[in-house]
């Protein structure tokens, strides 16, 4: 029994690392843990994507719960998930505001004007600066604030609707009774 | 085969191309661009994972060579740069993870495996020695000894 015992020592070590390895398959190399989390969003004053004269500040998105969506018309996941950004915008389940990251201005207005505008605010960041405070690395990626403008949650990839119905949902929600 | 050197060639270079790239970048003062090129190697590029800020083409990473480039000319230092990034990053964006509980297993997983390693190595090497020292007893030698004859007598026998 001793001996069965001790030969089926290398066995286990080789089921443990296959565990790990295999759990390390699916895990996403994209998915960095933000140390954003329960921070406000950064200072930021921005035109909007519409006018170049009308300046965005940070307090002007305060007051209501927000998903802040980092885009831009050079990302082709930007595109797939654009339909779902519409979406939930029609369903008045939250507001979304846009981020556009390093594109040009006649690009975005024209995405837009084609697939459907679905932020209630839309700021320009031209230069990436006010992306790289918000610690991004990739569009699209996207963030949900409260209306005290601190961020809970963030994800990066495309949003689709079963990450905003199994996990954004019930935090807006929560957040929304909180006030 | 002739392609096949040619590729070698390409790859070996590719460094020195990499290295080219930070020529825009430059310091009044020397110790300034080895800080500069200390920290950007460090850090790591978020786009592409596996390589450093330094090593990267990626628009991120020119992007954010340039804002510690910004940040080294107002006069900023060393730690000032590396809180900037982790502020915004996260420890990811290190290539020298800080010793912290997370960050444990990093840091004393080898260290504790190496420890395992030599206990057991250390036990087999012990029980090793110790069955070669066990002598035998007069009568257990005497046995061996009718043994090796038998034997010895065998083989004579089958030749």
């Amino acid at each position: 029994m001793n001996r069965y015992l001790r030969y089926s020592i290398p066995l286990f070590i080789f089921a443990i690392i296959a565990a790990f390895l295999f759990k390390g398959l699916g895990l996403n190399p994209r998915e960095i843990p933000s140390p954003l989390i329960g921070k406000p969003i950064p200072e930021f004053s921005l035109p909007t994507v519409e006018n170049a004269e009308t300046i965005v500040n940070k307090v002007d998105l305060n007051g209501k719960v927000y998903l802040l969506n980092v885009w831009a018309t050079w990302c082709v996941s930007c595109r797939a998930e654009h339909e779902t950004l519409v979406r939930l915008s029609r369903s008045g389940k939250v507001d979304i505001v846009g981020l556009n990251w390093k594109d040009e201005r006649d690009k975005a207005q024209a995405w837009l004007r084609q697939l459907g505008d679905p932020y209630t605010i839309n700021i320009f960041d031209k230069k990436g600066r006010t992306a790289i405070d918000l610690g991004v690395y990739g569009a699209p990626e996207t963030f949900l604030v409260d209306s005290k403008g601190i961020i809970h949650y963030k994800h990066a990839g495309p949003m689709t609707m079963t990450l905003f119905n199994e996990t954004l949902l019930p935090m807006i929600e929560d957040l929304k009774h909180k006030g | 085969m002739r392609v096949f050197f040619l590729t070698l060639l390409l790859i070996v270079s590719l460094p020195s191309l990499n290295a080219a790239t930070l020529a825009e970048y430059s310091f009044e003062n020397p110790s300034q661009g080895e800080d500069f090129r200390a920290i950007i190697e460090e850090m790591r590029c978020l786009v592409c994972q596996n390589e450093s800020l330094a090593g990267s083409n990626a628009e991120l990473a020119v992007d954010l060579r340039n804002e510690i480039y910004d940040m080294m000319k107002q006069g900023q230092n060393k730690d000032e740069i590396i809180e900037f990034m982790v502020s915004r990053y996260g420890d990811f964006v290190l290539y020298n993870p800080p010793l912290k509980p997370t960050t444990y297993a990093i840091w004393f997983g080898p260290l504790i495996v190496f420890l395992i390693g030599s206990v057991v190595l250390f036990r087999i090497l012990k029980r090793k020695s110790r069955t070669q020292e066990t002598e035998l007893s007069a009568e257990e030698q005497q046995r061996l000894n009718n043994l090796l004859k038998q034997s010895t007598d065998n083989r004579d026998v089958n030749q």
